[in-house]
């Protein structure tokens, strides 16, 4: 009961920590961009595939999401080097989270396909547009709508839960900058809590910025709270 | 003195004034029903009384005892004298129609269940649905519901019932059956208050109607009076239009 | 390649596979103690949020506070948190302690969302008629809301915590004796990663896969449980 906290040595760090911030940032939104292409690519076989492609849709998204990612990155940082392919510690985590992240993807583009409802489609060739009309003006709309909600919050979810793990294999983004500072200062629980003040700071911004995104552009509610 | 009391009550939703200085008075054994287009504020009148509405102004009181609306105890007491059966019966869906309607004196009067179960039994039988006692919500008619209500309202033993437009989720052929649980209510000399659309029905059972009007009573009086030869303007202009239906 | 198919028959020695069950035992009894203390706290947390009354504004804020904040935060700086909080002020707690005090701090963050959802779905007609029998918010609560909205709350609630037997893969970055962490032990003791981590991702996925199934037949079953009560038309007046 005699700690004395010493949250100045734990500011003086905020621009090492701030340079941290950025590359969660970068990882959250490259993790996001790859996942979001697996997705499309996934949700599109599950979709409209034959048996063959639906079934290996089906056990990528149900493999890689019933295991933890964490493993799945330490299988290509530490497995794949015996076959003598040796990535970067940044490549390994942003691969692995990537293939994490589409599985689960898959799924929410997949509930936006679903949401485009055949009468629409007819209404749309009753007014005389050509398919990629159609898919301009009527299903990616739609489908961007029904899904933003959910793209938006799993985005936080990537960007707060998913880059961390990056810490674990020395990844010098948020987490992993603080722990390399705590190492040597000693200050761990002053760091991570000024850590966790960041992360809920950057993904409050985050989470409004993506609301009043969506509000503008798709006239969705996403909620922030 | 007046068994139920209503002086100069207004209420109001933000801006909008709901009800503006409305009285009434009511005497044992009375019925007394409140009609007016939708919207008039009748229902207001019902949810102000149990205490689910708080009001703006105006005092109630029961045999002359003021309620005050500030005062949870003040409120729980006026909710132990006065029921209130709502238009969508608003039965509890996770019980069924026993427990619905001995949950109330049991739990929260303290009652013995055994005593409470007889009564209970009774009061089922008399709203016709003595063999619906282990039935849910959820596999009973709209009607039967309804009935199941009114016993659980007046499981509590209320001195006032409260009926706020029990009918108007009913189908058509469902109506009469809950009308006649009310008629013979009335006959038992139960004091109530109530909304109603069914005219006819009011003419019948009423003894003293009340007519409102965006949130006022433009008309109160008799049923033979409001019916035949309303006084004022807008009751004449809200008979005539309802007599045409 | 030959030298993981060489490793084979020492890597699943009995001492192995006993280690790694007992290790899959303590991923299972981490997520279900995390998570069940974790839910019944939400309780709480969802109770505070919703006392009503001025006086109960801080308390409200509390529970507002609580949940957004911990939603906010990774579960590993959670777990780092947790861990040096209690090795600074009550030293002698195992580890195994210090991970499932951070999973029920996570958890009781998630699932108080679920559990204010379910209670939002209740009717507030249902309420009502509690109000004006004179129901306490207690027996409300405990007769009306909870009994009508745990078939809302539950599936998600599930889903949550299978989610989350992934997620504790984390804690063994702070040396409890969970899967994830015997696998980086043996994998440090010289056996091939693919064969470590491909077993231990099996194990996982023998885990999570049936019980996530279990959660989506529950939230089927559940849902046509309500859907089967007919719904009284409502006619214009």
């Amino acid at each position: 009961m005699n700690y004395t906290f010493q949250f100045g040595v734990a500011f003086a760090q905020l621009p090492e920590l701030l340079k941290g911030a950025i590359v969660t940032f970068e990882l959250g939104l490259l993790t996001f961009w790859g996942a979001s292409l697996i997705g499309l690519l996934g949700a599109s076989l599950k979709t409209f595939g034959g048996p063959v492609l639906r079934g290996v849709a089906n056990a990528y998204v149900i493999f890689f999401t019933n295991t933890p990612a964490l493993i799945q990155i330490y299988f290509l940082y530490f497995g794949l080097p015996e076959f003598g392919i040796r990535w970067e510690n940044f490549t390994c985590v942003l691969i692995g989270l990537t293939l994490n992240a589409g599985g689960y993807m898959t799924e929410i583009m997949r509930a936006g396909f679903l949401s485009v409802h055949k009468t629409e489609m007819e209404a749309a060739e009753t007014l005389g547009m050509s398919l990629l009309q159609q898919i301009r003006f009527v299903i990616v709309p739609h489908i961007a709508k029904t899904i933003y909600p959910a793209l938006a919050n799993f985005f936080i979810v990537i960007l707060v839960m998913g880059t961390s793990i990056g810490a674990v294999i020395g990844i010098d983004e948020l987490t992993g900058t603080a722990i390399n500072i705590s190492t040597e200062n000693y200050r761990w629980i002053e760091m991570f809590v000024v850590v966790a003040g960041i992360y809920v700071v950057v993904t409050f911004v985050a989470s409004l910025s993506l609301a009043l995104f969506g509000r503008w552009a798709f006239r969705v509610k996403a909620k922030v709270f | 003195m007046h068994h139920l009391e209503v002086r100069n009550l207004a209420s109001a939703y933000g801006p909008l004034k709901v009800l503006e200085d409305v009285s009434l008075t009511l005497a044992k054994g009375e019925v007394m029903a409140l009609i007016g287009p939708s919207g008039s504020g009748k229902s207001t009148v019902l949810r102000v009384l149990m205490g689910l509405t708080r009001p703006v102004s105006g005092t109630v009181l029961i045999d002359g005892e003021a309620i005050d609306y500030g005062k949870p105890a003040s409120i729980r007491a006026a909710r132990d004298r006065m029921a209130i059966v709502f238009q969508q019966y608003n039965l509890f869906q996770n019980m069924d129609v026993m427990r619905n309607v001995t949950i109330a004196p049991v739990k929260i009067k303290g009652r013995v269940r055994a005593e409470v179960e007889k009564e209970a039994a009774r009061l089922l039988e008399k709203v016709g649905l003595a063999d619906k006692h282990r039935a849910y919500p959820e596999q009973l008619s709209g009607g039967q519901q309804q009935r199941v209500a009114i016993a659980r309202a007046l499981a509590l033993k209320p001195e006032i019932l409260l009926l706020d437009e029990v009918t108007s989720a009913l189908d058509p052929e469902l109506v009469n059956e809950v009308l006649d649980t009310v008629r013979a209510l009335a006959a038992e000399g139960m004091t109530m208050l109530i909304v109603s659309h069914e005219m006819a029905f009011v003419r019948e059972v009423a003894s003293k109607v009340v007519m409102m009007d965006k949130g006022q009573v433009i008309e109160e009086g008799p049923p033979k009076q409001i019916f035949d030869a309303p006084r004022t303007e807008r009751a004449r202009e809200f008979v005539s239009k309802i007599l045409r239906h | 390649m030959e030298r993981i198919i060489q490793q084979i028959p020492r890597f699943f020695a009995p001492g192995h596979v006993s280690l790694l069950l007992d290790a899959a035992s303590t991923t299972l009894a981490l997520t279900i103690i995390g998570c069940v203390s974790g839910f019944l706290l939400a309780f709480l947390i969802v109770l505070l949020r919703q006392t009503p009354g001025l006086w109960a504004l801080p308390l409200r804020l509390l529970g507002i506070a609580y949940v957004e904040i911990f939603r906010r935060i990774p579960f590993l700086v959670v777990t780092y948190l947790v861990l040096f909080f209690i090795q600074a002020f009550a030293s002698n707690a195992s580890l195994f302690t210090i991970a499932v005090v951070a999973i029920c701090i996570y958890a009781t963050a998630y699932t108080a969302e679920i559990i204010r959802g379910g209670f939002e779905s209740v009717a507030r007609q249902q309420v009502e008629a509690a109000t004006v029998m004179n129901f306490s918010r207690w027996h409300t609560l405990t007769s009306i809301i909870i009994p009508q909205s745990w078939p809302v709350i539950l599936p998600p609630a599930v889903a949550f915590a299978v989610g989350f037997i992934k997620d504790t893969a984390l804690v063994s970055q702070v040396g409890v004796f969970e899967l994830t962490f015997r696998g980086k032990e043996l994998n440090n003791e010289g056996f091939s990663g693919i064969l470590v981590f491909g077993t231990i991702a099996l194990i996982y996925f023998a885990i999570s896969y049936p019980l996530s199934r279990l959660g989506a037949w529950l939230e089927i079953r559940l849902a046509s449980s309500r859907s089967q009560k007919p719904r009284e038309r409502l006619r214009a007046a």
